[in-house]
Parts: structure tokens; sequence; C-alpha cells
């Protein structure tokens, strides 16, 4: 598909003899949500890695904006607009809720080569800070220290730095895992707005977030996409059944 | 818990207050000793800047010291015995002019910072501490082995330098020069401590993962860190050799990187005076204890050990609580 | 140049390497199985030769004084390790390092309280002493050839302990998952103990063959600590073999270049300039040699990952 923001081509990845990664060719278009599910070790984090660009596939290639990025460094890949959430909260815990997002935000946009001007005084830096953190809901907890928030608001911060990037893309690696119900809800309503901004690439085991937010769902079972569609057509894949069921018998 | 701002103003006042008090009741002796005290701040500000913010520890600050204070005696040396330094390509002649011997310092700190940097980045860890180690003991050996100044013996220069309008033989007046260079150093890391820089820094301390993922490069902040540390800890070294008019390779030894650490890390890591109270405490505790015994490092090692055991975030971290967040 | 001189000084490279291997095999498995820098490594080194030395003024007998310092290092090891050290695995490096150095500080102007400024001598003893005929008209001191051969044996013996029996095996699984090692069962904190004191007692062992040749003094441990860093940051952390090799490479360096490098440099310029030239630079090879293997190699010839 030509349109596609982000997509996969036959990406492998082998760790000795174990294939953790086989053959995946997915894609994200505009303005969707693509969840991908699948049991525990079905390489879901592999593939992840390997979109972002922390770890580098045996064979196969990653495109990005119409560009063969397989060979850039994470790094380069955020420049290039890949917003990636983690699934254990990488936050800086020692600075407050603002110094995160600015961090962020000083990554894209800002130049970190100033030693002498306060970074607190960059009316537009913390601007465009400050309304990232509003979009995930935390504009209260500015001036809080991050080890201080509950889990639930570190997953939103999580999201807003993702968000200082301005991405074209979001790669989110189980936003929902150790939330409650409530956090649940609250997150999947500020990831259905997020995706009017760019297309989302979730990875996820609450299946009711995956349900009510996913326009595609992608199913992947050691370490190979076995089918791709929509909800209802997952809901009612055999396939899919039998490999949840045989995993969780 | 008593704010750290107003601490900090009490520890100035005492730079100010004995000195000049020294100075007053004729008491030489207490301004050299306060003189080893603001000059091992300054080396220990330039330690913060990397171990502190960068989170580096480097056990190869004397690297720069050792440099800062060759600068000095290299340059002193040959105006002293009216040699040129080199005359190919160009005649390059020797200065007692201070600022320019600074200036010198500083530069070539800043370059071996760069190098010795590069190279000690590509690892992080134990081993960033080893290799800093191992390449101080590298200039150790080679100021030995390099005898045109002096090796083994050091270099020793008759007058102190000169700073324009001063007499700097005038223990008060040398003492007011190194203040206000600690003054600006740590005026310098405060306006750090607080800019774009410095947020970078401070993440990619914390979580490298996070600074790569919004873009930034973890390594390169960290290397100009260790960069400016380094600038800062060659200034002080340039000052301790104009203090004693003498280097020698014991300026480069591992004892000297270990005590600026320490310096650092009684005082607070990361807190901008730290390294001021950790210089006070060490040359206080070097004279009183050296008073009592002639074996008193076996005493400050036991309470340094206690430090380390049993206390933390150094006496800063004591005396005020948490470091705040600046907000 | 004579082939004589040339193998006289790889003999001297391989005893030199050999005696280094003693020091930081006890380093890198120090840091391999607990994570933990130790800077007071060569405080050990230093009681070694210290106990020798005193051991052998009292009783005369060489190998009573071999006996002394690998006790007495083992000694001290397993106390240090007992009291300080164990409350600093969870620690981060930084506070490792001060709480060493702050041993080192104890351990020098303790043992300068105990036995004075002045340097002790430690005798060859005489069925050791003098030299021996090496095949191609060679003269070298027998006590050096005892020196490559006692260490070699070590580094052998380490190999098959390591490789081979039941505490190897923990050792390695240490080394590579600390949960899984308690998990099996072991003991971990003897486990422990039992590393660090056997590595200090290889250190007093290096401190009392080498305080045979040179003087038994304080402060003579760190220059060796320091370029036991360099072994380790070459052969990598945790690794037997990469502390031997490293080892051998940084003893025949340090040794061959402080000689060669200076006859090199006459072949270009004066003789003084050379020699000048030459030991400068000599003193420099071995950390030149560290920064190109981090430069090829971060993680060092046989490290990890």
């Amino acid at each position: 598909m030509s349109d596609a923001i982000l997509s996969t081509d036959a990406l492998t990845k082998k760790f000795g003899a174990i294939t953790a990664c086989n053959d995946v060719s997915i894609n994200l278009i505009p303005g969707e949500v693509h969840a991908i599910i699948g049991p525990n070790g079905a390489g879901k984090s592999t593939l992840i890695a390997q979109i972002c660009g922390s770890l580098k596939p045996t064979s196969g290639t990653v495109e990005f904006l119409g560009q063969d990025v397989t060979g850039l460094s994470a790094r380069e890949r955020s420049r290039n607009g890949l917003g990636r959430t983690f699934q254990i909260s990488a936050l800086v815990l020692e600075d407050t809720v603002l110094q995160n997002a600015m961090l962020g935000v000083l990554g894209t946009t800002g130049n970190p080569w100033k030693f002498f001007r306060p970074i607190l005084k960059d009316k537009q830096l913390r601007q465009s800070a400050e309304d990232c953190l509003s979009q995930v809901g935390l504009s209260e907890y500015l001036q809080k220290r991050t080890a201080e928030l509950s889990h639930g608001q570190r997953r939103q911060l999580e999201i807003g730095m993702a968000l200082t990037l301005s991405p074209k893309a979001f790669i989110m690696d189980e936003p929902m895992a150790g939330l409650g119900y409530e956090g649940s809800m609250q997150l999947t309503e500020i990831l259905r707005e997020l995706k009017k901004q760019a297309p989302i690439l979730l990875v996820e085991h609450d299946m009711d977030a995956v349900f009510s937010l996913a326009d595609r769902v992608s199913v992947l079972v050691n370490g190979k996409v076995i089918t791709t569609g929509t909800v209802d057509e997952i809901r009612n894949d055999r396939a899919v059944r039998e490999a949840y069921l045989g995993q969780d018998a | 818990m008593i704010r750290e701002r107003y601490v900090n103003l009490c520890l100035l006042l005492l730079l100010v207050a004995v000195p000049l008090w020294a100075h007053f009741s004729d008491e030489p002796f207490t301004i050299t000793l306060m003189t080893r005290v603001v000059i091992y701040a300054l080396a220990a500000v330039g330690l913060n800047i990397a171990l502190g913010l960068g989170g580096l520890v480097s056990l190869g600050h004397a690297i720069f010291f050792g440099l800062g204070g060759y600068a000095m005696g290299i340059l002193a040396f040959h105006a002293q015995t009216y040699t040129p330094i080199s005359e190919w390509p160009f005649l390059l002649n020797g200065t007692k002019s201070m600022p320019i011997i600074w200036l010198v310092a500083i530069v070539v700190s800043a370059a071996a910072g760069l190098i010795v940097g590069a190279l000690s980045l590509r690892t992080t860890g134990v081993y960033f501490i080893m290799i800093t180690l191992a390449f101080a003991q590298m200039f150790f050996y080679f100021s030995i082995s390099w005898s045109n100044y002096g090796g083994e013996d050091g270099l020793s220069i008759y007058l102190r330098n000169d700073f324009p309008g001063l007499n700097t033989l005038d223990p008060i007046q040398f003492y007011s020069i190194c203040f206000a260079l600690l003054v600006v150093a740590l005026l310098f890391t405060s306006l750090l401590m607080h800019s774009a820089f410095g947020l970078a820094l401070n993440a990619a301390r914390q979580s490298v993962e996070r600074v790569e993922t919004v873009g930034l490069d973890a390594t390169r902040l960290k290397l100009v860190a260790f960069v400016l540390s380094g600038m800062l800890t060659g200034l002080a070294g340039a000052l301790f050799a104009d203090l004693n008019r003498f280097v020698s390779p014991s300026m480069f030894s591992w004892q000297l990187s270990g005590e600026i650490m320490v310096f650092v890390i009684i005082g607070g890591v990361g807190r901008l005076f730290g390294p001021v109270v950790g210089a006070i405490v060490f040359v206080l505790l070097e004279h009183w204890l050296g008073g009592i015994s002639d074996y008193w490092h076996v005493y400050f090692g036991m309470l340094l050990l206690c430090i380390v055991l049993f206390s933390r975030g150094g006496l800063i971290g004591m005396i005020c609580g948490r470091k705040e967040v600046n907000v | 140049m004579s082939y004589a001189l040339v193998a006289e000084q790889i003999l001297n490279g391989l005893q030199f390497g050999v005696m280094l291997f003693l020091m930081s095999a006890g380093l890198t498995l120090i840091f391999g199985v607990m994570g933990l820098i130790n800077l007071a490594h060569g405080s050990l080194y230093m009681v070694g030769a210290f106990a020798a030395a005193a051991v052998a003024g009292l009783t005369g007998s060489f190998l009573l004084a071999l006996l002394a310092a690998l006790m007495a290092a083992a000694i001290a090891g397993a106390l240090v390790e007992l009291i300080v050290i164990r409350r600093l695995y969870d620690k981060d490096h930084l506070d490792q390092v001060l709480a060493t150095f702050a041993l080192i500080l104890i351990f020098s102007e303790g043992t300068r309280w105990i036995f004075g400024s002045f340097p002790l001598y430690l005798d060859i003893p005489d069925y050791l002493s003098g030299p021996v005929g090496l095949p191609g008209g060679i003269q070298y001191p027998l006590y050096r050839i005892a020196l490559i051969v006692v260490g070699l044996l070590i580094a052998i013996g380490l190999g098959v302990v390591i490789s081979r029996t039941r505490i190897g095996i923990q050792i390695r699984a240490g080394e590579n998952d600390r949960e899984m090692i308690a998990a099996l069962g072991v003991d971990i904190s003897r486990l422990y103990t039992l590393v660090f004191a056997v590595g200090a007692a290889l250190a007093g062992l290096a401190g009392a063959l080498v305080g045979a040749i040179q003087s038994v003094q304080v402060g003579m441990g760190e220059p060796v600590l320091i370029l036991a860093f360099v072994v380790i940051v070459i052969g990598g952390i945790g690794s037997i073999k990469g502390a031997l090799i490293g080892s051998l490479l940084v003893g025949l360096v340090e040794t061959l270049g402080g000689i060669f490098l200076p006859q090199i440099f006459k072949l270009v310029m004066d003789a003084s300039a050379a020699t000048s030239v030459g030991s400068s630079l000599s003193s420099m090879a071995i950390y030149i040699l560290m920064g190109g293997v981090l430069i090829w190699r971060p993680t060092g010839l046989f490290g990890a990952r």
C-alpha cells in the first residue's frame, strides 16, 4: 500500500535457533489504530523493538514516511517523527512532569546546546510542553515530581512525551498495562482523540480496549502474523480462537 | 530543613569573612589554608558537572588538574629562564601573565577532555571508572618520564605569576583572585543546571533510553559535560600550581583524582555548593587530624567509610534534605 | 640488538604479565560475580608482601613467607568482605569507589603505622637465586623463571576450577544471573566471601612474589592495581581468559616498549633525544593499546556482548 505511513516488509529476527519474528509484513495507514495482539512470547516486543530501531532485524526492512529507515538508529527514527511509548515507563523520575515534557520538546524542536538561558524562561518551549500535557490530562500536575505520580499518570505522561515529538505515527507498547478498569477507560478516550493526529500502532493485552479502539487487528503467533482484519473478522476467526485457547488451556 | 540557598549564602559569607578576619589579625597561614579550600572547591565544582549532573564517575580528573598545573609550570618556566617554548614553526615564548596561563590551561584541558572523554564514553559504568583512572595514570607516568620539565622532581617557579593591577604575592590578593574564579564557576554551574543543556544532561544521567527516544544524543551530551568539567578542574590546577609555585607529577596522581571525588561526595553529589562544603571539610580535617596524628588518613578513611555506609546525599543533603526540583 | 636481549626482554615481559594476571584474575572475578569495583585490591597485594617480608624476617623461610602472604591476604580479604564490602553490593559504583578508596587510606596508613615508612626487603631463597642457562646460550634468573611457572600453573588451575568444578559452575552462574543462583539454593553470601578471599589470596601471593625482586613498601599496590584495570579493560570484565591474555599483552608491551622504543628512535634522531622521546612514549604504550581496544571492542577482547 503506497499511502502507508509506516510499513514493514518481511521483517525477520532470529536469536540463535529461535525465530522471534518471522517474515512480518504489516503497515499503518493514516487515521487508523492498528492493534497487534497475540499470546505472551508471540514476538510483539521484538517486532516493536525492530520498528523503533532498538533491535536490528536479521532480514527485512522498515519503511517510514516513504523512506527506508532500517539502517537508522532509534534516535534518528524519533527525530523523523516516530513517537514511541514504552511498556515499562522510561521517564526521568527525579524531574517534574513539566520538565519531562520539555525534554521531549527540546529533542525535536529545541536546541539542547544552550548553556546559560534558564529553560523555564523559554516561553515557546514551555507552551508546547504544556499543550502536550493537557492533551493527556496532566495539566494539574505540571510541577509534580514524576516519581510521585500514580501508575496511570505515568502512562499518560509516557504518551504525552511521545506527543512532544509531533509524531507522524505512534508506536505504543502496552499502554494499558497495569491500569485498572477506570484507568483503561480514561486512556482509551485519550487514544481515541490522538488517532486523529497520527495513526497508532498499538500492542495491547487489554482486549476491551483493543476491540473498542482498533480499526484493524493483526494477530501475531510464534513470531508470525496469522491474520489481519477488522475487529469483527478477528472476533470470529477460528485460527485466532485456537491460538488463544490453545495457549490458555 | 533549611533551604539550600540560605546554606549556600552562609558558605559564601564564610569564604569572605574568614580570610578577611585572618588578613586583619595577621594570620597569613589561615589565608593560605583558605586559598587551598577555594582551589580544591573549584576543582571539585568542575568534577561535579561530570559526576553530579552527567552521572559520569570519573576517577581521572587529576588529568585536568595536572594539565592545568603543567600549563602554568611550563609557561612560567620558559618565562623565568628566558627560553622560548618552541622556535618553529613560529616563535613561542613563555609568560608570567595569569590570564593567559588560565586560558592555556582551559584550552589544553578541553582538548584532553575531548579525547579522553570520547574514548571513555564508548563504555559505561565500571569500565568508565577504570578507563578514566588508567588514562590519568598515563599522564602521571608521562610527566615522570618527560625530563625536559623536571621529570619526577617537578618544576619550581620562583615568583608567583602576575595579574594586571594586583600584587599576587600578597596572600589576600591571591586569595581574592581564586575566590572570584570560584564564584564565576559556581555561577556558571548554576546557569548550566537550569539551562536546556542541563535539563537534557540531567535526563541523560537518569534514563539514556528516554533521551534517545526524544531524539537527543545522550553520549554527546555527556561528552560535552565531561569537557566542560575538565576545563574548570584544569583552571583549578593552574591556580594550585601558582599557590605552591611548584608543579610535579603528583598533580596527576590517582590519589588526587580520588580526593577531588571525595570532596564532591562529602558535600553532596550534584548539589551546587556540595564541592565547596567537601573542600572545606577535607582541608579542615587534614589540618586538625594531621595535628593529632601523623597517620590521620586512617581516621579520615574510617570517616569516609561511615559516610558511604550510613549517609545519603552528603552533608548538604543532610542539612537541606533532598534536592529541590528546579521549578 | 642481540637475540639474547630480545629473548630476555620477552621473558621479563612474560614474568611481569603473569604477576599482573594474579592481580587481575581476582579483580575480574570479583567484578564478574559480585558486580563490585574494588580499588582496595592493591592493598591486599601490599598486605601479602608485608606479611611475607615480616615472616621471612622472623623465620628465614621463603616458603613460610609465601604461606603467610596467602593466609594474611585471604584473611584480610575475608574480613573486609564481611565487614564492609558486603554492604556495598546493592550500592552504586560511586559508593563502591568511595568506600574502597577509604579502605586504601586505612590499609596504607595502617601499614605505615605498623611497619614505618622505610621499605622492607624480601630475599630470594638460595635454591632459587642465580641465573640458569636456557637454550640459545641465554642466562636468565632462576627466580623469574619460577615466577612464570607458578603464575602459569595458577592460571591453568583457575581455568580448570572455573570450567570443571561445582564452585566454578556456581561462579559462572553468578556472573550470568544473580537471582538464578540464589534460586538454585546456593548460599550466595558464602560464595561471595569465598571468591573475595581467593581473589585476595592471589593478590597477596603476587605481592609477596614480586616483593622479592622489588622492595616492599606502602603504596606498592596501587600502580599494579591500575595496570590490572588496564588488563581488565583489554580482556573484558569477568573473563579469566581475557585476564590472562590481557595481562600477557600488557606485560609484554610495557617491558618491550621501555627497552625497544628508545632504540627505534635512535635510528632517526640523536641518542639523548631518542631516549627521552622513546621513554616518554613507552610510558604511554599500554594506554594507547587500551585506547585501541576500546575503539575496536568497547567491552574488551573477551567481554560479554
